[in-house]
């Protein structure tokens, strides 16, 4: 199988959190949120390795990010916030005037 | 206070609040030597790197991406806001009070569209405490009395450092004198954070299950049975034991985060989570509260609120506030294409916002003041510098439990604070549409 739909999770990490004090163009700030955190059986399902890039895509966009063995359940995907994901995030609020930020229904493939 | 220690150009400065995040922690030390920060005591690895790299990634003043001087992008924004017939202010949370309440003067001013980083935090937060209330404490209250803390949807691992260890988690209080032994911590969420690491159990449940999970929780308590094995993934036994866990607690406190506003349901998830909290007092004492991001995000809410009765989302086009979540929230206006001219303090939106919000942005013309470079000054019609508040510039912030707390300027910045940025601009908008030139108010 080559593609499989997953569950993005986004969210604060510590690497983010202090590398953002570097700068938003600043190579720790910009690798930790480009990485994506999956189970590790997911990525052999894949037919991945570690340090591999896939494509994220959702029904608003797509990223390309690498991916990395997380402890993170299968089926779910987590990347740190940051510029990488906001592609993938639609505008649609539901009149509450939050964008479904989590929880998003996603696409992962192989990218290369 | 600054104290001298003898030696000429090092200082001390004790009982520095930490801007990074809503714990605000407010016994930091810094040590300043020839005006640069050469070490914070104290603070966690956030709030540590926010003070010692406070100098990089400086932005610089500049109109249409050309060199210019502060004053003159003070009079360019002056102008593009005087003229705009529908503007966005929007930022505001990594900043203090007085500036926060400058803001919603010039918004005043203009018949702005204001609104701040919560609504697309904690926003729906906020709507829920407006729906149903709110039973809550102050975190020194949970420091000293709660035997049970439920971190839900929230990671204060990796996002609050300090929250454990000063209030939740291993400290000592006053019914709570052996910090971690006298307490039960759980963390629900749908991957085992770090935070399931400092927890006694940690209760993973499905993604956007959450509502479902409140409601059962809800019926159980009532004393209904549930035709279910299962809600969110969980057995209904092991709900069951939580349930009571929570009922025989001296004092329960569950911490939510945005893993409750952002997911499926938005504030009906914390509408649901705030009334059952709230019928847990018909057993025991039980509170709710929620993990608050931005250093000074909670000061945005209360200054708005008192200021025009509504916490975020705020319209001021017809001269009096109108407030309506996805109509004047940051994320519909710009969605929808509807505002023609923004000012972004204090926050990074381009560098925040879904593809389509961002795209707006960069289509009208957009000032944006903030002492750092970033994805929004990257693109700004003005970029106006600032001191970075909490550091370069002192004021007020209200702690994540609504206490507030002085911010202290330690260290010196070639440029003004955000308040008084604003308070320039406000005097040039109002000369502009009196006629005059801005010198006087």
């Amino acid at each position: 199988m080559s593609e499989r739909r997953f569950t993005l999770i986004t969210g604060r990490t510590t690497k983010q959190g202090r590398s953002v004090h570097l700068g938003k163009d600043a190579k720790e700030f910009l690798d930790e949120i480009s990485t994506l955190q999956m189970n590790l059986k997911d990525i052999e399902v894949l037919g991945l390795q570690e340090g591999d890039q896939v494509q994220l895509r959702t029904s608003h966009g797509s990223a390309v990010v690498r991916c990395k063995k997380g402890d993170i359940p299968q089926g779910l995907v987590f990347i740190a916030y940051g510029g990488f994901i906001n592609a993938l995030v639609g505008s649609d609020t539901q009149a509450t005037g939050m964008p479904n930020t989590k929880g998003i229904e996603v696409e992962v493939e192989r990218y290369g | 206070m600054a104290e001298s220690v003898g030696v000429k150009d090092l200082k001390v400065v004790e009982g520095v609040t930490c801007p990074f995040c809503g714990v605000t922690c407010d016994d930091l030390v810094v040590h300043v030597e020839d005006g640069k920060i050469k070490e914070v005591k104290n603070a966690c690895v956030l709030g540590k790197d926010t003070f010692m790299h406070h100098l990089e990634g400086w932005a610089t003043p500049r109109i249409h991406g050309k060199p210019a001087t502060v004053d003159q992008c003070i009079d360019a924004a002056a102008e593009i806001l005087a003229k705009a017939k529908y503007p966005l202010i929007y930022g505001l949370d990594s900043t203090e009070l007085h500036a926060q309440r400058k803001s919603i003067e010039l918004a005043d001013l203009i018949g702005a569209n204001i609104d701040h980083t919560s609504s697309v935090c904690h926003a729906p937060s906020l709507q829920a405490v407006q729906t149903v209330g709110i039973s809550s404490c102050t975190v020194g209250e949970v420091k000293n009395r709660a035997d049970l803390v439920i971190f839900w949807g929230c990671n204060p691992a990796e996002a609050h450092p300090r929250h454990p260890s000063r209030y939740s988690v291993t400290a000592k209080g006053l019914f709570t004198p052996r910090g971690k032994r006298d307490r039960m911590v759980i963390h629900v969420d749908v991957r085992p954070t770090p935070t399931a690491r400092m927890a006694d159990a940690f209760i993973q449940i499905k993604p956007n299950s959450d509502y479902e999970v409140f409601s059962a929780l809800r019926a159980l308590l009532k004393g209904h049975e549930l035709d279910q094995t299962e809600v969110g993934g969980v057995a209904i036994d092991e709900w069951k034991t939580l349930l009571e866990k929570m009922k025989s607690s001296k004092f329960g406190i569950l911490y939510w985060g945005m893993g409750l506003t952002m997911t499926r349901g938005k504030y009906l998830n914390i509408v649901a989570l705030l009334t059952l909290t709230q019928e847990l007092n018909r057993y025991t004492k039980f509170q709710a509260a929620p993990m608050r991001g931005h250093g000074n995000v909670v000061g945005m809410a209360q200054v708005l609120t008192w200021q025009t009765g509504y916490p975020f989302a705020v319209n001021l086009s017809r001269g009096y506030p109108r407030f309506n979540p996805g109509e004047y929230s940051v994320a519909d206006l710009l969605a929808h294409g509807e505002v023609d001219a923004a000012l972004i303090i204090a926050a990074d939106a381009i560098g925040n916002f879904p593809a389509k919000m961002a795209e707006h942005l960069r289509s009208i013309p957009m000032i944006a003041v903030d002492p750092k470079e970033s994805e929004t000054t990257k693109v700004a019609t003005v970029v106006i510098p600032s001191a970075q508040a909490g550091i370069a510039a002192g004021g007020m912030a209200y702690r994540m439990d609504h206490i507030p707390l002085v911010m202290k300027k330690v260290v010196d910045s070639p440029y003004p604070s955000d308040r008084e940025v604003l308070e320039r601009i406000i005097a040039k908008v109002a000369a502009i549409k009196t006629g005059g030139n801005g010198a006087h108010r």
